[in-house]
């Protein structure tokens, strides 16, 4: 009985293992000669040298990179947080039918996909620029600002479907002593909605930092550039090069493993009850 | 007193509908604008108006029907592939092992990379792995570089795509096996049901509402494929492997048909809509009650 047991822990962490096998390729190769690569994919590096991560880090312009993605993804963020918990909120308590008619056009426009909005997205972006002045191509304010209309329907709809769990009564005492609408909200409303704030912030910070389309349509210049962007103009010149390119895909890997590391149960919580709700 | 809350009411909602409105809404109403255009993106070349006409193409075009089917027969393999292997783990991460948490970490982890850097790391698994193995284990008609065979390439990218979804789809499985109460399980058991018994008629039905979710998801993720298909296989070789979004993508940016390729892209958006929405009305119907 027992050593079946065994048996069974031990077969669910090799099969784990193996389903991570292509990172382990990829992290080996980054540190192999191209003789050495070519000799054996699958084997331990004989030397380890950090020749090929320098090079990357100098051809990609990492470091920019890195705080590129950074910034957009925080900034996205924050102001997805803000603005869709207390949208979700006000519409929620206001059960009128305005609040259902937005309610329902943003869980609709889930459906579309992005490939339908793209270009004309793009025109109306250079339209509003030419006629405004303001900077919404080839700038982060832009891209950040496509980025919370894009991901603004799923927040909205975590928001809300959370707000309905909560009961009224603790807001209706705030108000009876005195607290206005916005008090009322970031003092009594927003610290109640922590676990739902963490699901949307961790589903946001998946879709953001990993986005490549919308970037790609939008910043031209290369030091505006996030990670998948870079790793895309990377790639489009060394692809001969694996060890190379290895090196580069483990370096835009490493900022996602130290999330997990340290979201880890977080993730796998919320995007478990990001589905159900 | 109303006044008032009205203007409470626009300052909470107004910033993100407004937001909302000029990323999504206009340009979506703007899109099927476009499509009635012919068009080459140029600011300054003149839009024609040509009514329905891109659409009537539609029906006659090659290219459009080819990537059609492609991206029909790649859903259909990735909605079982990744359904089945989801599944499949999430029953396997809830026996009561101690290991468990760390397998589900381990499963989960290829979602967050992104599907633009797994492709490329399975580019370099298919073009170079696979011929090494093929090399020192046999097995070559089996172990060499799929990505250069129109016939194996798509079978390439289901796999790099399931890799990427089984353990999201896990996770929502996880949620909806836990919550099914342990005396029903406990109850099947007294009865006699053996474990494929409980599975199939115990816990599969009472699985529905996860499976609405699961279904729905895979399907909208499968015919949006992009970021993989673009950097694992660039819709190669030959066109084989060039899906929907992809190829909507080239219409537009690669050739220049902005009008003709807007037209597609709304065409898309049909069929996204109206196959995930039968999925929905159908598996809904097929919920139980606890």
């Amino acid at each position: 009985m027992k050593v079946s047991k065994y048996f069974k822990e031990i077969l669910l962490l090799v099969s784990a293992i193996i389903f991570l096998s292509p990172v382990y390729i990829m992290f080996v190769n980054s540190f192999k000669t191209r003789g050495e690569l070519y000799e054996s994919v699958l084997a331990l590096p004989e030397s380890f040298s950090l020749q090929y991560y320098l090079e990357a880090i100098d051809r990609m312009n990492f470091y920019n990179a890195l705080w590129n993605s950074f910034y957009i993804t925080v900034i996205s963020i924050l102001f997805l947080v803000i603005l869709s918990s207390m949208t979700a909120w006000m519409l929620a308590r206001t059960n009128n039918t305005i609040s259902k008619v937005i309610f329902m056009t943003f869980i609709a426009t889930m459906l579309i996909p992005f490939q339908t909005i793209m270009m004309p997205l793009i025109q109306f972006m250079s339209q509003i620029m030419s006629v405004t002045g303001l900077p919404m191509l080839n700038t982060h304010g832009g891209l950040i600002f496509m980025h919370i209309g894009f991901n603004s329907a799923l927040s909205v709809f975590l928001y809300h479907g959370f707000v309905s769990t909560i009961p009224k009564s603790l807001e209706e005492a705030a108000i009876i002593d005195g607290c206005n609408k916005f008090t009322l909200f970031w003092k009594i409303v927003f610290p109640m909605l922590k676990p739902i704030t963490v699901t949307v912030m961790i589903l946001n910070v998946i879709q953001i930092w990993n986005d490549f389309l919308l970037p790609s349509l939008v910043l031209t210049d290369t030091s505006l550039r996030t990670i998948p962007l870079t790793t895309f103009y990377f790639f489009g010149q060394f692809t001969i090069q694996w060890n190379l390119a290895m090196a580069g895909l483990t370096l835009t890997i490493i900022p996602i493993i130290i999330f997990y590391l340290f979201a880890q149960k977080h993730i796998i919580k919320g995007i478990g009850e990001g589905a159900v709700k | 007193m109303k006044q008032k809350n009205t203007g409470w009411y626009l300052l909470f909602t107004a910033p993100l509908i407004i937001i909302f409105a000029l990323v999504v809404l206009v340009p979506f109403v703007m899109g099927f604008y476009y499509s009635f255009f012919r068009w080459d993106g140029i600011s300054a070349n003149p839009m024609t108006f040509i009514g329905l006409s891109n659409y009537t193409a539609l029906m006659g075009d090659e290219d459009f029907y080819t990537s059609a089917w492609l991206t029909i027969k790649f859903t259909i393999m990735a909605v079982v592939a990744v359904n089945v292997l989801g599944l499949g783990l999430a029953l396997l991460v809830t026996s009561k092992l101690k290991t468990v948490n760390y397998a589900r970490a381990m499963f989960f982890m290829p979602n967050l990379i992104g599907g633009l850097i797994l492709g490329y790391i399975w580019q370099f698994i298919f073009s170079d792995a696979f011929r090494v193995l093929g090399e020192n284990f046999g097995f070559e008609s089996i172990f060499r570089n799929w990505l250069l065979d129109s016939s194996l390439a798509m079978y390439a990218l289901v796999i790099v795509f399931t890799w990427q979804m089984a353990g999201y789809m896990m996770v929502i499985y996880i949620a909806g096996i836990q919550g099914i109460p342990g005396d029903t399980i406990e109850a099947a058991k007294i009865d006699g049901a053996n474990s494929w018994q409980r599975l199939k008629s115990v816990i599969m039905p009472l699985l529905m509402p996860s499976f609405t979710i699961c279904l729905f998801l895979t399907l909208s993720f499968s015919f949006k494929i992009y970021d993989v298909n673009l950097s694992l296989t660039d819709g190669g070789p030959v066109g084989s492997t060039e899906l929907f979004a992809l190829h909507i993508y080239n219409e537009i940016f690669g050739y220049s048909n902005y009008g003709y390729g807007q037209a597609k892209a709304v065409v898309f958006f049909l069929l996204i809509g109206a196959v995930t929405l039968t999925q929905v009305y159908i598996t809904k119907k097929r919920e139980v009650e606890m």
